[in-house]
C-alpha cells in the first residue's frame, strides 16, 4: 500500500492488523511534507518531533493491547485558525505570528482525545479572509493539481495538504464556503457540518454567527469518521448543540431509498462555467441511475446571499478583531507617538489589505446611522433566506448544485479583484447564513486537469443523510480516488 | 412635576430672584457577589496586591475563547430588579458595546442595549432626614454587563509604562439607571443609601464604594423659572465620585456653578456638547473633563457567541420565593408590630440587615419593641461606634441583652442598674470575660442590684422604721410631702435593692392606714 495515497480505513486497518505501525504512517506524511510541501507550502508549521512521539504512544498502548481511540494513530493536519497549546497558531496573520496560546481548542482536545497524531498547522487565508489562500501573511499556496492555479480558500492549506497525500485527513473552518470551495478545487471531500454541531471554543473567531469547524478527507467515509470526532456538546461554546452524535460511519454505505434531490434554478444561471455545469449534470444523472427523483426548487433570495454575508461577516469580523491592537498579546509596532497611535500603528502594520478592507466594511455597517440600512436588514435578509431552505427542504431530502462557479482559478487572477473572488462564493455562502449543513465531493476533472466539486445541502442536523448520499455517489464514480501527478513522483527515501 | 426645592447653596453667589428645581439622575454600577466572573469560570474576589492572578483566556480576551453566562449572576441580577419593583423582560440579549481602552482586553463590552433584561422600577427614598414622607424615584432600567479590568498609572510623573491589573475584567456588573426624578443632592444621597441598604439586605452586592464595588456617575441640570418660562441648563455629567457624601457636595457645588455659568454665558440646554465634569475631592469643586462624548459611537450589535435569555413563569416565581423582607416593608413593620417611632424604625433598619435582625432578638425575647429599640438604637449603636465594630462584633449577643431589658420590664432592675450592668459587661468583655446571662446575674448579685418588690420582707422594715421616726410621719400626715423622702431613704439603706416605688407605696400606706386606725 502507498501510504500516502491510502484513505483512512485503509490506514487505520492497516495499523489494526499491525501491518503498519503509527510511527511509520507518521513517518510517510512526514517525509511527504518534506518533499511534497517545498512546491505545495500548505503547512506554516510542522511538528516532526511531537508527531512522533505521539505516534510511539499509539503504537505503545497498541502493544500493551489497551483500547485505542476513534482516530486510533490517524495523522491529521490543522488549519492554523484552531488554537492549539504550545504551538504557534497565526491565523496566517503577521499580528499573531509568535503567538502560542495557553489552551486548545475543542476540536484538538478532541482529536487527542481519539489518538489522532497532530502533524501541523495549514496555511490559510489571513483570519480565514479569502477564497485563495493568497491572503496569507507568509506564503501562497499551490494547488497540488496545478502549482500554477489556486487551491481555493480560505481553508487551501488543509485541502491541499490531503490533496497531495501530505495527510488523510485534516481540520479546517468554513465561513461562507472556506472548507467546500477548497475541497472542490482540490479534489478532495470536505463538509461544513450545521451550525451549533461543533464547538467553536477555541476557533479564532472571523464571523462567530457563520464560523463553522468540520473535516477534510479524500473519501466520504474519512470525512464522516473525522465527523464523529468533531462533533458534540461542549458547555464552553453557548452555541453549541446539546444533541447526540450519531455514528456517521455505521450506516454510511446504506444508500437512501427513495431520495428526493433538490437542484436550485439559480444556480444555473449566468457565471456558471460549462464544464462545472456538465459535471453536476452528469452527477444527477448517477444519482438517477441510482432511484433518485430530482426536483426544482426555488431560493428566490439567494441572489442577495453573497450582499447579505459581506454585510454581516465583516461586521462581527470588525468586532472580532478589535481584540488585536497590540497591548496584551501578538504584534506590537516598533514605533509609535501615544496610546492611539500605538493601536493605529499596530494594526496598520500587522493585518493585511483584505482584513483591513472587512474591518472596515463592517466597522461601516455597525456605525450610527447606518446599522439599521445595513447589520439589520442583512439580518432579516437572512431570515428570509433561511426560510427559502425550509420550504425546500419539505420538499426534497437534499439539494445538489456546484459549489463553485469555476475550477480553481491561477493565482494571481483575482488578487486585485475583490468582487470577482467573492463570486466565488456564491453557491456555498447560503449554506452558512442557514446555518445548514454542505458537502464538496469530487465530481469530475476539467479539460485542464482541474478537479471540479458537487455540492450537497441538507437540513439543520442531517449530516448523517448528507454522507450517506454523498457516498451513493462516490461509490459509483472513482473521481475521489484521482490523485495529482505531483504525487506519483517518487518520494525520497522509497 | 415635583415640588420646588428652593435650595440655596454656597459658595458660589445666585441670584436670589429666579426661582428652580434641581434635576438630578443617578447611574449606579453594582458588582454582584457570585462566586465566579459572569462569563467565565475565574474567581470574582476583589483582589488588587497580586494584578492578573484571576484570569483564565476567556477574561483576557485571548484569540479563539467564547463567553458562557454565569446563570448565578443572571439570578442575582433578576433578584435586584424584582426588589426594585422593575418590570422582567421576558427575552433578552447581549449586546457589545465596543471602544479601545487598555484595561478592555476585547475593546468590546459584554453588555446591553436595547432589550435590558429589566425596566421601569421604582424606590422609595425618605423626603428628608426626618422621614416624614416618601418619595418614588423612577427606575429607567436595570441590566448586566462585565466589568473591565484596571488601568494602573504611574503617579510618580517620572513617565514609566503603565500597567494593566484585568482581575477585575468580566466581574458581574448591575447598571442601574434612575430616571432624573431626584430633586436635590441630599435626596440623591438618600437614594444611594436606601439602594446600598437595599442591595445589602438582599446580599447581592458589598456595595463598598472603596473597593469600587459601588461606583455612581452624576447627571444633573437645573430648570429655572422665569415668568412663565421654564429653561433647562445643560445637563452635566458629574464622575469620580468616591462616596456618597462626595455625590452629595458634588451636586451641590454644581448647583450653584450652573446658576452662575447661566448668568454669564446664558447657555440652555442643547446650546453646548453634554459635558463630563470630575469631582476634585481635595479642593471640593468640578473641573471640566477632556469630553470624549461627541466622538463615541459604540457601534452596539448583539453578541453572536452568546445566545439570547429567555425568563420563565417559574424561574420568575422561584426568585420571587428566594426574596427576603425588603428594607422599606421592614420599617413599616416594625413600626407597627413593636409600636416605634419612623425615626427609630428607619435608624435600625439603615443599619443594616444584621443590626435589624439583632433589634428583631432583642424586641422579641425581651417582648418589649420600645424598650428594646431605645437600647439598640442608643446604648448599642453608641458602643458600636466607640468600638468601631459591626453588629456581628458587638460583645453582647441579643439573647444576653434581652436578658438584662427583660429584668427591667419584671422590675426586678432599674433601668440605671441596667445600663451600669451593661457597661460592667462590655468593661468584661474587654479583659476577657464573655458576657453571657450567668455574668448578669452575677454583676447583679455582687454589686446588690436587685430591686426587692417582696412585700413581706419590707414589711417589718417599714414598720420599725416609721416607729422610729414618729415625727417625720406626722409631718407627712400633716400634709408635709417631703418628710417622706427620708423615711424612704431610711428603708433603702436597711434593704438594699428595695424597689423604692413599692417602698414610698408601702410607706403612704402605712401612715395613712395607721392614722385611720
Amino acid at each position: 500500500m502507498e501510504i500516502t495515497q491510502a484513505t483512512a480505513a485503509e490506514l487505520l486497518r492497516a495499523m489494526e492488523q499491525n501491518e503498519l505501525s503509527c510511527v511509520e504512517v507518521t513517518q510517510a506524511f512526514l517525509d511527504a511534507i518534506q518533499t511534497r510541501d517545498v512546491a505545495v507550502q500548505a503547512f506554516l508549521h510542522v511538528d516532526p518531533e511531537r508527531a512522533l512521539q505521539q505516534a510511539e504512544a499509539v503504537d505503545q498502548k497498541r502493544r500493551n493491547g489497551q483500547s485505542l481511540g476513534r482516530l486510533g494513530g490517524l495523522p491529521v493536519a490543522v488549519k492554523d485558525v484552531l488554537c492549539t497549546q504550545g504551538q504557534p497558531t497565526t491565523c496566517a496573520s503577521r499580528m499573531l505570528q509568535n503567538f502560542v496560546p495557553p489552551y486548545d481548542a475543542h476540536v484538538i482536545e478532541r482529536l487527542k482525545a481519539e489518538d489522532a497524531v497532530l502533524l501541523g498547522k495549514t496555511n490559510m487565508d489571513e483570519f480565514a479572509m479569502g477564497s485563495s489562500t493568497e491572503n496569507s501573511a507568509f506564503q501562497k499556496t499551490r494547488n497540488p493539481w496545478n502549482l500554477e492555479h489556486a487551491p481555493g480558500g480560505s481553508s487551501g492549506g488543509s485541502a491541499a495538504a490531503v490533496a497531495a497525500g501530505m495527510a488523510p485527513i485534516a481540520v479546517g473552518s468554513d465561513t461562507g464556503g472556506s472548507i467546500r470551495q477548497p475541497a472542490s478545487f482540490c479534489g478532495v471531500v470536505g463538509m461544513k457540518p450545521t451550525y451549533g454541531r461543533v464547538s467553536r471554543y477555541g476557533l479564532v473567531a472571523y464571523a462567530s454567527s457563520l464560523d463553522q469547524i468540520g473535516p477534510f478527507a479524500n473519501d466520504v467515509h474519512g470525512a464522516a469518521l473525522l465527523m464523529e470526532v468533531l462533533a458534540g456538546y461542549d458547555s464552553r461554546d453557548s452555541t453549541c448543540a446539546d444533541r447526540p452524535v450519531p455514528r456517521y460511519t455505521e450506516r454510511l454505505d446504506q444508500p437512501l431509498d427513495g431520495l428526493r434531490i433538490g437542484i436550485v434554478e439559480e444556480h444555473f444561471t449566468e457565471g456558471l462555467d460549462a464544464e462545472v455545469e456538465s459535471a453536476v449534470q452528469d452527477a444527477l444523472k448517477i444519482y438517477e441511475s441510482l432511484g433518485a427523483r430530482i426536483e426544482k426548487v426555488r431560493l428566490p433570495h439567494s441572489r442577495y446571499a453573497v450582499a447579505t454575508y459581506y454585510l454581516i461577516a465583516p461586521s462581527e469580523a470588525s468586532s472580532n478583531l478589535a481584540r488585536y491592537d497590540g497591548v496584551h498579546y501578538g504584534f506590537r509596532a516598533q514605533q509609535f507617538s501615544n496610546m492611539v497611535d500605538m493601536y493605529s500603528t499596530t494594526r496598520g502594520e500587522g493585518f493585511g489589505a483584505e482584513v483591513k478592507r472587512r474591518i472596515m466594511l463592517g466597522t461601516y455597517a455597525l456605525s450610527a446611522g447606518y446599522y439599521d440600512a445595513y447589520y439589520l436588514k442583512a439580518l432579516k435578509v437572512l431570515r428570509l433566506i433561511r426560510r427559502d431552505f425550509d420550504e425546500a427542504f419539505a420538499k426534497v431530502d437534499v439539494i445538489a448544485g456546484p459549489v463553485s462557479p469555476t475550477p480553481a482559478f491561477r493565482i494571481g487572477e483575482l488578487v486585485d479583484d475583490p468582487l470577482a473572488m467573492y463570486l466565488s462564493d456564491i453557491y456555498t455562502i447560503s449554506a452558512n447564513l442557514a446555518g445548514i449543513p454542505g458537502i464538496s465531493i469530487p465530481a469530475g476533472l476539467s479539460r485542464e486537469g482541474l478537479p471540479i466539486g458537487l455540492q450537497l445541502m441538507a437540513p439543520p442536523f442531517e449530516e448523517e443523510r448528507l454522507l450517506r448520499a454523498a457516498r451513493m455517489f462516490e461509490r459509483e464514480t472513482d473521481w475521489h480516488r484521482r490523485r495529482p501527478k505531483l504525487m506519483l513522483t517518487p518520494q525520497a527515501g522509497e | 412635576m415635583a415640588k420646588r426645592v428652593a435650595q440655596r447653596v454656597e459658595p458660589m453667589a445666585t441670584d436670589t430672584t429666579k426661582d428652580y428645581t434641581v434635576v438630578i439622575g443617578l447611574e449606579v454600577h453594582v458588582q454582584l457577589l457570585t462566586k465566579t466572573k459572569v462569563f467565565c469560570g475565574c474567581v470574582n474576589l476583589f483582589n488588587p496586591e497580586n494584578p492578573n492572578v484571576q484570569t483564565c483566556p476567556v477574561c483576557l480576551g485571548m484569540p479563539g475563547v467564547l463567553p458562557v453566562m454565569n446563570r448565578e449572576a443572571f439570578r442575582l441580577a433578576l433578584k435586584t430588579a424584582l426588589a426594585l419593583n422593575c418590570r422582567i423582560a421576558r427575552f433578552t440579549k447581549w449586546d457589545r458595546k465596543q471602544y479601545y481602552y487598555p484595561d478592555l482586553p476585547k475593546n468590546y463590552q459584554i453588555s446591553q442595549y436595547d432589550l435590558p433584561f429589566s425596566h421601569d422600577g421604582w424606590l422609595e427614598v425618605a423626603s428628608d432626614e426626618e422621614f416624614s414622607e416618601k418619595r418614588r424615584i423612577g427606575i429607567i432600567r436595570v441590566h448586566l454587563e462585565e466589568d473591565a479590568g484596571k488601568n494602573l498609572h504611574d503617579e510618580t510623573g517620572r513617565g514609566t509604562d503603565s500597567r494593566v491589573d484585568l482581575n477585575r475584567a468580566g466581574t458581574p456588573l448591575l447598571e442601574i439607571v434612575s430616571k432624573p426624578d431626584i430633586r436635590s443632592p441630599a435626596e440623591a444621597r438618600r437614594y444611594l443609601e436606601e439602594l446600598k441598604l437595599l442591595l445589602t439586605y438582599l446580599g447581592v452586592s458589598d456595595c463598598n464604594m472603596q473597593e469600587g464595588s459601588l461606583r455612581c456617575d452624576a447627571n444633573i441640570n437645573l430648570h429655572l423659572q422665569e415668568g412663565d418660562e421654564t429653561i433647562a441648563t445643560p445637563i452635566v455629567e458629574v464622575k469620580n465620585l468616591n462616596s456618597f457624601r462626595a455625590v452629595e457636595l458634588a451636586l451641590q457645588y454644581e448647583v450653584g456653578r450652573q446658576l452662575d455659568e447661566f448668568r454669564s454665558t446664558g447657555h440652555r440646554l442643547g446650546d453646548v456638547p453634554k459635558q463630563t465634569r470630575g469631582w476634585d475631592e481635595k479642593r471640593e469643586i468640578t473641573f471640566g473633563q477632556r469630553g470624549k462624548e461627541e466622538a463615541s459611537d459604540y457601534r452596539y450589535f448583539p453578541d453572536p457567541d452568546l445566545v439570547p435569555v429567555t425568563v420563565s413563569d417559574k424561574l420568575l416565581e422561584e426568585i420571587r420565593g428566594e426574596l427576603c423582607e425588603l428594607p422599606a416593608a421592614r420599617r413599616e413593620r416594625f413600626r407597627q408590630q413593636y409600636g416605634l417611632s419612623q425615626y427609630d424604625a428607619s435608624v435600625i433598619i439603615d443599619q443594616g440587615r444584621r443590626f435589624a435582625d439583632y433589634f428583631e432578638r432583642v424586641a422579641q425575647e425581651c417582648e418589649d419593641g420600645k424598650q428594646a429599640a431605645n437600647w439598640v438604637t442608643q446604648d448599642v449603636l453608641r458602643e458600636m461606634n466607640q468600638r468601631k465594630v459591626d453588629i456581628d462584633k458587638f460583645p453582647i449577643s441579643a439573647d444576653d441583652l434581652a436578658f438584662l431589658l427583660k429584668k427591667i420590664s419584671a422590675r426586678e432592675l432599674t433601668t440605671k442598674s441596667a445600663r451600669d450592668v451593661f457597661a460592667e459587661l462590655l468593661a468584661g468583655a474587654d479583659s476577657g470575660t464573655p458576657p453571657s446571662a450567668g455574668r448578669i446575674d452575677q454583676i447583679i448579685n455582687e454589686r446588690g442590684l436587685a430591686l426587692v418588690s417582696d412585700a413581706g420582707q419590707l414589711e417589718g422594715v417599714i414598720t420599725a422604721v416609721i416607729a422610729r421616726n414618729e415625727k417625720a410621719a406626722n409631718d407627712f400626715r400633716n400634709g408635709k410631702q417631703a418628710a417622706i423622702g427620708r423615711l424612704i431613704g431610711e428603708v433603702m439603706r436597711e434593704v438594699k435593692g428595695a424597689d423604692p416605688k413599692l417602698v414610698r407605696q408601702m410607706l403612704i400606706e402605712k401612715i395613712v392606714g395607721s392614722e385611720e386606725a
